[in-house]
């Protein structure tokens, strides 16, 4: 589905990706994990448009995603639940999760949309017209989910979802993408909570200092030693 | 009914209902320049000088090309617009990621341009409509009907504004926008296209001030300074960027410059709100409504 070929990406004269060789394929989830600064978050971004990579080829479905203007890019079914939630704190729940209808495709489904959103959260159903940035962090952690997922996507971006959040809200938030995996659509999941993502993802790779160190299986990663010492304290 | 108004002075009664007339005009210039300042964080200060060419299309349109009133006024508010959507276009975009300083020099810039392009292509005349509007008279007071129509003209333009802010797609992402601008391609957003609407609607709101305006004064090539810098207290008053503090200052203002016009000079009315304005950047320096920290 996504296929990521000898990337390279950075921020002015700083590079923050080297040739890094990615693909999800339909159905599957992905995690990605790996330290501080090692460029997760700016995969992520590479994926979505915010940033341009240098070099290489992103394609999605076959479409070069590289050259798609940023503001279509989630019209090739890509929605990306950015780093540290970035709701619109003074607009309503509900306003949020329109605006992840926005482009035209979406606002024809929205109804429909907005129907499979408070099933999965009913919270935000109770919370629609309360302004985002009030709520908890978990709650605005399913709000801005909910708002990727009114576009409708085919894959979902998530970029740590678990920073910042209290260790029972963690549980629910990997309970979360079980069941949005379960219905079928595809995941990538950048985390810095190793343990967990494991237990959620078919897949994973280790990206360090901007390039991918190890890639297998989450059983292959959890028996990885690589892994085991860097990030599992074992 | 007569009795029971007696028992006010009826001067100060008149004066308190043009102080309403006149706030919802302020409101309307106001909520213009909040739009933009509030968007797409640019001060427009030739703001006033897009109503000055209103005031000057509506004049041409009426009196040279012999249009009604009626008919020249969405005409002035389109060119007003496409005006806001060119000013964007040509001087802000080039200059967005640029220092505040540059870009409010080169607003500064384009309102001598206007005036001076004004002055050359039209003269330094007085210039009006020649539209005489009665005066209502109600228990022995008197409001002429431009002041009431362009008191009922502005409040439905706010509220179409208010409908179009809050019910459509693209209102909710010009809220958003300002909220956080970098995440704006994720939801499928065009921040130019936004930018560009945005500066369009400004310039609608200046052309509607702009045929409501020119009803109760001359066009000439410097009107915009005798309503623009009272515009920029307006939405420092009421915090810039925030729509509601710029309504309430803006009735606040009208208010003052009334009553103090009332008990001495019209001059004196605006000494006192300018005054006012002083104080209360010492009690409340980011706007009336402002939570205190």
């Amino acid at each position: 589905m996504l296929e990521l070929k000898s990337l390279d990406a950075g921020y002015g004269s700083f590079q923050a990706l080297f040739g890094v060789n990615l693909e999800v394929k339909a159905g599957e989830a992905v995690g990605v994990i790996g330290p501080n600064g090692a460029g997760k978050t700016t995969l992520m971004r590479v994926i979505s448009g915010l940033i341009r990579p240098t070099r290489g080829t992103i394609a999605m479905e076959g479409t070069d995603v590289v050259a798609t203007p940023a503001h279509l890019i989630v019209g090739l079914g890509i929605a990306h639940v950015p780093e540290n939630r970035r709701l619109f704190p003074r607009l309503t729940v509900e306003d949020n999760l329109k605006m992840g209808a926005y482009m035209p495709k979406a606002r024809a489904k929205f109804a429909e949309r907005l129907e499979v959103v408070f099933d999965l959260f009913p919270r935000m159903k109770e919370r629609r017209h309360q302004m985002a940035g009030t709520m908890s962090g978990g709650e605005q952690q399913m709000c801005a989910i909910g708002r990727a997922l009114m576009s409708d996507p085919k894959l979902l971006l998530l970029d740590e979802p678990s920073a910042g959040l209290a260790p029972v809200v963690v549980q629910q938030v990997f309970e979360l993408v079980r069941r949005i995996r379960s219905g079928g659509l595809t995941v990538l999941i950048v985390e810095q909570n190793v343990q967990q993502v494991l237990k959620v993802v078919d897949r994973a790779y280790l990206l360090e200092a901007g390039t991918i160190r190890a890639t297998g299986s989450a059983q292959e990663m959890l028996a990885s030693d690589l892994v085991k010492q860097a990030y599992l304290g074992v | 009914m007569q009795s029971f108004l007696e028992i006010f002075d009826i001067y100060l009664l008149e004066a308190m209902v043009n102080g309403i007339l006149l706030g919802g005009l302020l409101a309307l210039l106001a909520l213009g320049l909040n739009l933009i300042f509030g968007v797409i964080d640019v001060t427009w200060i030739c703001y006033a000088e897009l109503v000055m060419i209103g005031m000057y299309g509506m004049y041409f349109l009426v009196q040279y090309y012999g249009l009604s009133y009626y008919v020249a006024a969405p005409l002035a508010i389109v060119l007003v617009a496409i005006l806001g959507a060119l000013l964007h276009y040509l001087v802000i975009a080039p200059l967005l990621s640029a220092a505040p300083i540059n870009q409010l020099l080169a607003t500064g810039g384009v309102l001598f341009v206007l005036q001076s392009f004004a002055t050359v292509a039209f003269g330094v005349d007085f210039r009006n409509l020649g539209i005489r509007l009665p005066v209502l008279a109600f228990a022995d007071m008197h409001f002429s009907y431009s002041r009431l129509l362009a008191f009922g003209a502005a409040l439905i333009g706010m509220v179409v504004v208010y409908f179009f802010m809050t019910r459509t797609y693209t209102g909710t992402a010009i809220r958003a926008i300002s909220q956080d601008r970098q995440i704006m391609a994720l939801m499928g957003v065009d921040t130019k296209k936004i930018y560009l609407i945005t500066s369009a609607l400004g310039g609608a709101l200046a052309g509607l001030a702009a045929c409501l305006l020119v009803l109760q004064y001359d066009v000439h090539p410097f009107v915009g300074l005798s309503f623009g810098p009272i515009t920029f207290l307006i939405c420092v008053l009421g915090g810039l960027g925030n729509f509601v503090g710029g309504f309430v200052a803006a009735f606040v203002f009208a208010e003052i410059i009334s009553l103090g016009g009332l008990f001495s000079d019209l001059e004196w009315g605006y000494v006192l709100a300018f005054g006012f304005f002083i104080v209360m950047m010492f009690v409340r320096p980011n706007g009336l409504l402002a939570k205190r920290s």
